[in-house]
């Protein structure tokens, strides 16, 4: 069809996800909730049937979202849809792909399928992102094809404490092969049970060669304003907005302090008057880390 | 040099920075009316057309910007940024708004969702081929007389604009900041030169 053209190449796929950058995604249950999204101005939605607050209440087996709820979201917005597939679970995302999601989450939110082995992302024209804790992680999955990373943090807490722990730990081990004699990479690369041509590339870098975003506890402007400036490049608010007291101010208010997140006068103002966030849960108390989930 | 700013509420803002870097331009970043007032030139990047135009409507931007597109502003638009500067867009929001400053029509995600982004080699006007990138591209179903063609790609459909340019305004549907090219940058910022 087009001269020496090519679908789903790496920087197609990156691509997307760094047209996502300086804005918020949120998870969304039904259409209703999409719409409501988008006139906030999200630069994407998380199409999924319960929030990680809900699932972490329900308990049970968690699994990809009904495709039905899926192409009614999809019918809903112009922007793109995304959506979770069980880690490992290969077969759930060959489906997610065949309805034509513009980006899978292989997400610990969902129970695990693989304890071993996650999905193997190269063999897809669509793009993933993968959670992490730490740059080992984040390197494993950018192996496997994610063409974004976002810090795990712990979803459905509202408690923003593991994304920091996270996204500090992944930006120090960046700065520490970044400031490496390039003989230490190999020993570095082992420690980090990471591919050793990713880890030179991060080295020479100074940062990921995929997007770095920001999930899990996110629930108030402050919240987003303060993992951007520790350099994630974009956030996922799941819970935290349609858990909260007004949702849709509440994400027009983490949308404003996503792109002015420099601007503590603007903070302020979009800090005022939003009524309650969502009431979370101290991590210390939590029966199930879902941060765990991955390998 | 002219001083050439990048709209920078949302969207891939490093890559235009950094080609503009390597052409030499001074660079800034714009996300108030006071950066905006100080640039000569602007280029809106790629992103999510409808988070930008709800961004800039909150960040009192969009009257500024209109006003100073009136005023015969330099501006390249890329994806996103093509998509706001149109004059009609076909399958996006019932109420989303454009600047016109552009006479062409787009269709929203016109070469298809994420699934059907590709890249291939396009052939542009006085620079030759350039692999250029589609990621959910908005696609220029119409132009006005004035609009000038610089490349266009057969889809199977026929030939549709990919990069045109009427008078100071620059669209494109694809990417150009993502690759290390950066001749339609300078195209661009040749023409503000010539323009002064």
């Amino acid at each position: 069809m087009y001269l020496e053209s090519s679908i789903g190449t790496s920087r197609v796929k990156r691509g997307l996800a760094d047209m996502l950058r300086g804005g918020v995604i949120m998870d969304v249950v039904n259409p209703e909730q999409a719409k409501i999204a988008e006139d906030s101005g999200a630069v994407a939605v998380m199409a999924l049937e319960r929030v990680p607050s809900d699932i972490r209440r329900d308990g049970g087996v968690a699994r990809m979202s009904d495709p039905e709820m899926i192409v009614g979201i999809q019918k809903m917005v112009t922007i793109p849809v995304m959506a979770k597939s069980r880690i490992g679970h290969f077969a759930e995302a060959q489906i997610l792909q065949a309805l034509d999601v513009d980006f899978i989450d292989e997400s610990e939110v969902l129970t695990p399928a693989d304890e071993a082995n996650h999905i193997d992302k190269w063999a897809f024209t669509v793009p993933f992102v993968c959670g992490a804790t730490n740059l080992g992680e984040a390197l494993r999955r950018i192996g496997e094809g994610a063409c974004m990373i976002r810090s795990k943090g712990e979803a459905g807490t509202g408690n923003i404490v593991e994304a920091v722990r996270h996204l500090r730990t992944i930006n120090a081990e960046i700065r520490r092969l970044h400031t490496a004699d390039s003989s230490e990479l190999y020993t570095l690369a082992k420690d980090l049970g990471a591919p050793l041509a990713l880890v030179q590339e991060v080295a020479e870098l100074g940062k990921l060669p995929v997007p770095l975003f920001c999930a899990g506890g996110i629930s108030t402007p402050a919240d987003a304003a303060l993992v951007l400036q520790m350099g994630a490049e974009a956030v996922f608010v799941g819970s935290g907005i349609f858990k909260s007291s007004d949702p849709e101010r509440m994400a027009r208010a983490i949308v404003e302090a996503t792109t002015h997140y420099q601007d503590a006068s603007v903070l302020a103002r979009v800090s005022t008057g939003l009524g309650d966030a969502m009431k979370g849960f101290e991590t210390s108390t939590l029966d199930q880390r879902f941060a765990e989930r991955g390998w | 040099m002219p001083r050439v700013g990048v709209l920078a509420l949302q969207g891939d803002v490093r890559e235009h920075v950094s080609v503009l870097k390597v052409l030499g331009v001074q660079v800034s970043t714009v996300k108030t009316r006071e950066e905006l007032a100080e640039v000569e030139a602007l280029i809106i990047p790629g992103g999510e057309s409808t988070t930008m135009s709800h961004l800039l409507e909150i960040s009192n931007l969009r009257a500024d910007l209109s006003e100073r597109l009136a005023d015969g502003l330099a501006v390249l638009g890329t994806c996103a940024g093509l998509i706001l500067l149109s004059k009609n867009i076909s399958d996006g929001r019932s109420d989303q708004w454009s600047f016109g400053a552009l006479d062409v029509d787009v269709r929203r995600n016109g070469y298809g969702r994420q699934v059907a982004s590709f890249e291939t080699l396009v052939e542009v006007a006085g620079i030759g081929k350039v692999q250029s990138v589609f990621i959910r591209a908005p696609r220029i179903e119409r132009f006005g007389s004035d609009v000038e063609i610089l490349a266009s790609l057969d889809d199977g459909d026929g030939p549709h604009p990919v990069l045109v340019r009427q008078g100071a305004v620059w669209g494109c549907s694809f990417h150009p900041e993502l690759t290390t090219d950066s001749r339609i940058h300078g195209m661009f910022v040749e023409s503000i030169d010539a323009s002064r």
